[in-house]
């Protein structure tokens, strides 16, 4: 007889490696901890949706009759919006390109995504904090915090798309020896202009959504008169407030996607 | 070479004879389309600049108000950090992970609800669609506004807003992987006879599976971010100190908590990377 190796009577197949299986252990205790910590019992449950209950009640039949001060809000989220879309877009386009590192040296790319990265590692409403202690109360530090956020998020995007173009085109612009500008308006602009629309009009919605929470924090909108209001009790007119913000976010989408279909050709 | 002769005459593009057709890229109505949103975007900031009440005092006071936070927020106080911050950046991050996995857990059925070939009822499909769109669309601090209500202050209302608010991002990006599975494989197993648990196991679960884990990641990264700013409203974690220190103005309190908030997304950001590298 030949002296094979005994063959085992099964090996389970696509077996994951010891360590997969060991960091997946570690994951599951690590939740099952996380959501001990969370101190959620059958009491605190029942209690819940007794509250719950209460809330849902109090909060029909919204309440619209402050309506001078609910569009007033939402008139400033929405300009607020406008402003921070406009002015992040602009700013991004120059840092989109310098921290494409397809076109750009390593000198210049590291700083320009520091300053991206910077930018997108905070969330608006802690921004909008900072701001409302720099310039005060008001629409300007909700503008600015937005603009932050959408140079974090825009100018990402924007790097990220110049950086998977294609170089033939890139070279061939180069061959008829183009200055620098050239390249960018000939070679870069046509492949990534589509892609860059579609970011901006994503953007403008993001910042739709978010100009009705700065104010929160006291930096305008629509998010100042809602947390009032919730502090208040007066949970009718939040629900109003919830509703027309829910409406405006709708109506942004649909604009949006229209946005995109009509200049996809 | 005399029926070259007969031929008649090419239109050469650009050359505007009577009756001779100008090649144009776009109809009439795509023009008007395109105008019209450059127009809309004009005027909305046009308007937006010229009627936002700013109040210019602030603006020239500015530069001495940040002077002012910097010196505050110098030198940090680092000395807090396990005092005040440590705990609250453990909750935050506790946040994070279980509102992801419940947010995940509840987002998958909606999202194969909501995907047209794996649901093939209209019904059913508009049904999920519209919880994808609700929830997405109510914002997370007013989710974390809403729990708080119903379950008091702390970390259960933070996980479970941030839970519902995902439910909205992971189940629509999961139900649209889901439209983009190849019919091969799922046809196969309908013809073997296989039961809708089974179709969904070997055939979509295969075919969605690094997609579904991308997903995960992804949202698990903003979900840190998010977790962050929650205890402003008194839904626990790093915000919750945040908001302390601020309504206290200990500035160099809240320059500790920034730069541990900066720390903790970078590090989330670079696990997101190294791990999408092994599993994807």
């Amino acid at each position: 007889m030949s002296t094979t190796a005994p063959v085992p009577a099964y090996i389970k197949p696509f077996q994951a490696s010891p360590l997969a299986r060991a960091g997946w252990v570690v994951l599951i205790v690590y939740l099952a901890w996380a959501m001990s910590s969370l101190d959620f019992n059958y009491a605190r449950f029942v209690t819940g949706l007794d509250n719950g209950a209460k809330f849902i009640h109090r909060m029909f039949p919204p309440n619209f009759e402050r309506w001078d001060l609910l569009v007033k809000g939402l008139t400033e989220s929405l300009q607020m919006a406008f402003i921070a879309s406009f002015l992040g877009v602009i700013i991004s386009l120059p840092l989109g390109l310098l921290a494409a590192r397809n076109l750009m040296p390593v000198v210049v790319t590291w700083p320009v995504r520091l300053i991206v990265i910077a930018c997108r590692s905070f969330h608006p409403v802690i921004v909008a904090i900072v701001c409302v202690k720099a310039v005060g109360f008001g629409a300007l530090a909700g503008i600015i915090a937005l603009t932050v956020a959408s140079i974090g998020f825009v100018g990402k995007l924007f790097a990220e798309a110049i950086e998977e173009i294609s170089m033939k085109q890139i070279e061939a612009v180069r061959a008829t020896g183009a200055s620098f500008m050239n390249v960018v308006v000939f070679g870069v602009v046509p492949q990534v202009m589509f892609r860059f629309i579609g970011f901006s009009a994503y953007e403008t919605d993001a910042n739709l959504r978010n100009s009705t929470m700065v104010g929160i924090v006291g930096a305008g909108g629509i998010g100042g008169t809602l947390f009032a209001a919730f502090q208040r009790f007066d949970y009718d007119y939040v629900f109003a407030i919830v509703l027309s913000i829910i409406g405006l976010i709708m109506v942004g989408e649909v604009l949006q996607l229209w946005v995109k279909k009509v200049f996809k050709q | 070479m005399s029926a070259a002769n007969s031929l008649p005459p090419m239109p050469s593009p650009g050359l505007q004879g009577d009756g001779a057709k100008v090649w144009q890229r776009f109809t009439l109505a795509e023009r008007l389309a395109r105008f019209s949103i450059y127009f809309a975007i004009v005027f909305a900031v046009a308007w937006s600049v010229h009627s936002v009440e700013v109040i210019s005092e602030f603006i020239w006071d500015a530069h001495v108000q940040i002077a002012d936070m910097g010196q505050r927020m110098w030198p940090i106080a680092w000395g807090f950090y396990p005092k005040g911050v440590h705990e609250a950046l453990i909750e935050t991050l506790n946040i994070a992970a279980v509102s992801t996995l419940l947010g995940v857990l509840m987002a998958v059925p909606v999202g194969f609800l909501a995907a047209r070939n794996a649901t093939p009822n209209r019904f059913l499909n508009y049904c999920a669609k519209f919880i994808l769109v609700s929830t997405r669309s109510v914002n997370t601090l007013l989710w974390a506004l809403f729990f708080v209500a119903v379950f008091g202050p702390g970390a259960l209302a933070g996980t479970l807003a941030i839970a519902f608010h995902s439910i909205g991002f992971i189940g629509k990006l999961f139900s649209e992987a889901v439209e983009d599975t190849h019919k091969g494989s799922i046809e196969a197993l309908t013809a073997a006879g296989a039961s809708k648990l089974a179709l969904i196991q070997y055939g979509y679960w295969p075919q969605v599976k690094p997609t579904f884990w991308a997903i995960a990641l992804f949202r698990w990264d903003i979900n840190v971010r998010e977790s962050a700013v929650l205890g402003l409203v008194g839904a626990g974690g790093l915000g919750m100190a945040l908001d302390t220190a601020i309504n206290l103005f200990q500035w160099d309190r809240v320059a500790l908590i920034l730069v541990t908030i900066f720390a903790v997304v970078i590090i989330a950001e670079i696990v997101v990377t190294e791990v999408r590298k092994r599993i994807i």
